[in-house]
């Protein structure tokens, strides 16, 4: 079974004068333990896509099962749950939490969410740092720490409750190149190690060739789907 | 619920500056409510001590229809010696009582052989008088200060008479008064003290001994005109008089009404009403602090969410449930209102110890060099810190709320 199923996906937002159309009809599968990315300009519905999927934001047509679920019908603790099972956030601003640790941000799903005993988050925690290459920071507050190592911790977090999908909104945007591979690359490697589907949006043109496959979108149509090796579907 | 607390106390020192104010004003409350209440508990305390302890007493018992004429201190409505044994009987079986003085009233004149004026005479056991109102003895500010200037053929005198006629301790002095029967007889009396004036309807009170009334105004039998109870502890007077009134709500009259009236000393005297606007002045100033607390803690707690938007949208976007995200604000609320309470309550403990140690004096009617002892219970300083608690979460739930209901989406896109 496909993790995520997206049928005749649509998206349109309401506002005063006029209707955006953010995604037309939408169709694509994307399997367990992929390494995917939704590449495009800006206002493509990059985002939009990310966030339906997400479960953050409900589509205005069509169909989106992820995990099997119709994640357009949860209500708001629903919604919330489902999020704090089966899903993992990478964002493009870090967004940590700025009075917390290292330690406590990569934490926080297991307390917060997912209230899992002491010892059980000491380990799961300290694991994963550690495979981030950030062990020797956790006791540091995010403003002590480079936007690289933010994002390493994001990605700690992100993992924290073994989701089954971790979403990551232009990952790499405010990083510089070395950072940017950096991230990528871990995050192919913790997709590996873990078998967590990752699915990215970038307009990132130095990280697209480190991806499996690549949905091109352009002006809320999926225009192209490429997969590693260049061959490109139309 | 510790990690809750941390996160909390961390957002809160994250803006240390706006806390420390916030806190500020909350203490600033705490402070001035709580010597408020210590300095006007004392004074009004003072005052209600002074009052029934010198001659009001706790409670007083009368035939029915006696405080409504008690200016004109009516003989006929004197209780009769059946009504005296009756009330006796009760008091001595209930529970609370300390002690309690019988007293014929009656008014009369009062002449030095020169002048003459008017007096309200007070016929009293003098032992059992000043077990009841112990200050009245303190009140003797000539004589001697004991039952002996209260044996038969005395009179204590209040001061303003005493004044206004020249009249000193040793004196001889007649009291006229006109008895149930209309006839006029008069006594003499030597002077055996001069008494003090008490605050609020004593001013003209004087003091002979029961039997001399008696003989005055020609009684024969046990009558009186008043009991004049004092209770064990000052916080038994509504449970004691409640006690009393169930006693005698069983004993009625010829036209079916309760034969006597039971009255605490509020009834009594106008200063309770000076207490009762002491109370609400207190309530008023209660409310400005609760207003204090709720404005102070609703804006900050209203510019914490505001300032925190993006990150209620990234708690909320990996799965905090709009319930927890509630009460990491209402946490942050609670966290204000305990540390306000706390320092609010050392500080106003220690300024109300200062005011303690600085024997502050002043003046209420006649009394001067009353001195301020501001006390707070215990009790008292507990419900004004709950209550800060209190209004504090109540104040940040609108904020918190209004957090937990934001769309992770919306948020997350806030700039």
């Amino acid at each position: 079974m496909s993790l995520i199923v997206a049928q005749n996906l649509t998206k349109i937002y309401n506002t005063e004068e006029v209707e955006v159309h953010a995604l037309r009809g939408v169709d694509f599968t994307i399997e367990e333990g992929s390494f995917a990315s939704f590449v495009g300009p800006s206002g493509s519905g990059k985002t939009t896509l990310l966030n339906l999927i997400g479960c953050l934001d409900k589509p205005t047509g069509g169909r989106l099962l992820v995990e099997g679920s119709d994640i357009s019908s949860l209500g708001r603790k629903e919604g919330a749950r489902f999020r704090g099972q089966n899903i993992g956030y990478i964002f493009q601003n870090f967004n940590l939490i700025p009075v917390l640790t290292a330690f406590e941000n990569v934490e926080y799903p297991l307390v917060m969410v997912q209230n899992r005993p002491v010892s059980e988050r000491q380990d799961r925690v300290a694991g994963l740092l550690a495979a981030v290459g950030m062990a020797d920071q956790k006791g540091k507050f995010p403003d002590q720490l480079s936007g690289g190592q933010k994002q390493r911790v994001a990605i700690a977090r992100a993992l924290v409750t073994n989701p089954k999908l971790v979403l990551a909104d232009e990952p790499t945007a405010n990083l510089d190149h070395d950072a940017a591979y950096g991230i990528i690359r871990l995050m192919e490697k913790m997709k590996d190690d873990l078998r967590t589907t990752f699915i990215f949006s970038t307009h990132d043109t130095r990280i697209i060739g480190e991806v499996e496959i690549v949905y091109t979108l352009e002006d809320g149509r999926l225009t192209g789907q490429q997969i590693s090796g260049g061959k490109v579907h139309e | 619920m510790s990690n809750l607390l941390k996160i909390a106390m961390r957002n809160l020192f994250r803006y240390r500056r706006r806390t420390l104010l916030t806190m500020a004003l909350i203490v600033a409350g705490m402070v001035f409510v709580l010597v408020f209440v210590a300095v006007t508990d004392s004074f009004k305390n003072m005052m209600i001590g002074h009052i029934t302890e010198s001659f009001l007493g706790h409670i007083q018992i009368h035939k029915r229809g006696y405080l409504a004429s008690i200016d004109n201190l009516p003989l006929h409505l004197n209780l009769l010696p059946r009504q005296v044994e009756m009330v006796e009987q009760v008091l001595s079986q209930t529970e609370g009582v300390e002690a309690y003085s019988e007293r014929i009233k009656f008014g009369g004149g009062f002449s030095n052989f020169q002048q003459t004026t008017n007096i309200r005479v007070n016929g009293v056991d003098p032992g059992k008088e000043f077990e009841t109102c112990p200050l009245l003895i303190s009140r003797i500010v000539k004589g001697k200060r004991d039952a002996s200037s209260l044996e038969k053929g005395k009179i204590l005198v209040p001061e303003l008479l005493a004044r206004g006629l020249g009249i000193k301790v040793g004196d001889t002095v007649v009291v006229v008064a006109t008895n149930r029967d209309g006839s006029v007889n008069g006594k003499t009396f030597v002077v055996g003290g001069i008494l003090e004036s008490a605050t609020g309807p004593g001013g003209r009170d004087g003091y002979i001994h029961i039997e001399d009334a008696k003989e005055l105004l020609r009684i024969t039998t046990k009558e009186v005109s008043e009991f004049v109870i004092r209770v064990r502890d000052f916080p038994q007077v509504y449970s004691v008089h409640a006690q009393l009134k169930s006693r005698f709500s069983d004993k009625l009259n010829k036209e079916g009404k309760p034969m006597f009236e039971v009255y605490t000393w509020e009834k009594l005297s106008p200063f309770s009403n000076i207490a009762n606007m002491i109370d609400v002045m207190t309530f008023f100033v209660k409310l400005m602090l609760i207003s204090v607390v709720l404005i102070s803690i609703m804006n900050v707690m209203i510019m914490a969410v505001y300032e925190r938007i993006r990150e209620i949208g990234t708690i909320s976007a990996i799965g905090t449930l709009p319930g927890k995200v509630l009460s990491l604000f209402v946490a942050e609320g609670f966290l204000l209102g305990i540390m306000g309470a706390i320092s609010g309550t050392i500080l106003g403990m220690v300024i109300v110890f200062i005011l303690n140690l600085s024997t502050i004096t002043f003046s209420f009617g006649r009394q001067t060099g009353l001195v301020l002892a501001p006390i707070i219970s215990i009790w008292e300083v507990v419900t004004i810190s709950l209550f800060v608690i209190v209004v504090a979460v109540v104040a940040s739930l609108q904020p918190a709320w209004k957090a937990s209901r934001m769309e992770p989406i919306d948020a997350l896109r806030h700039v």
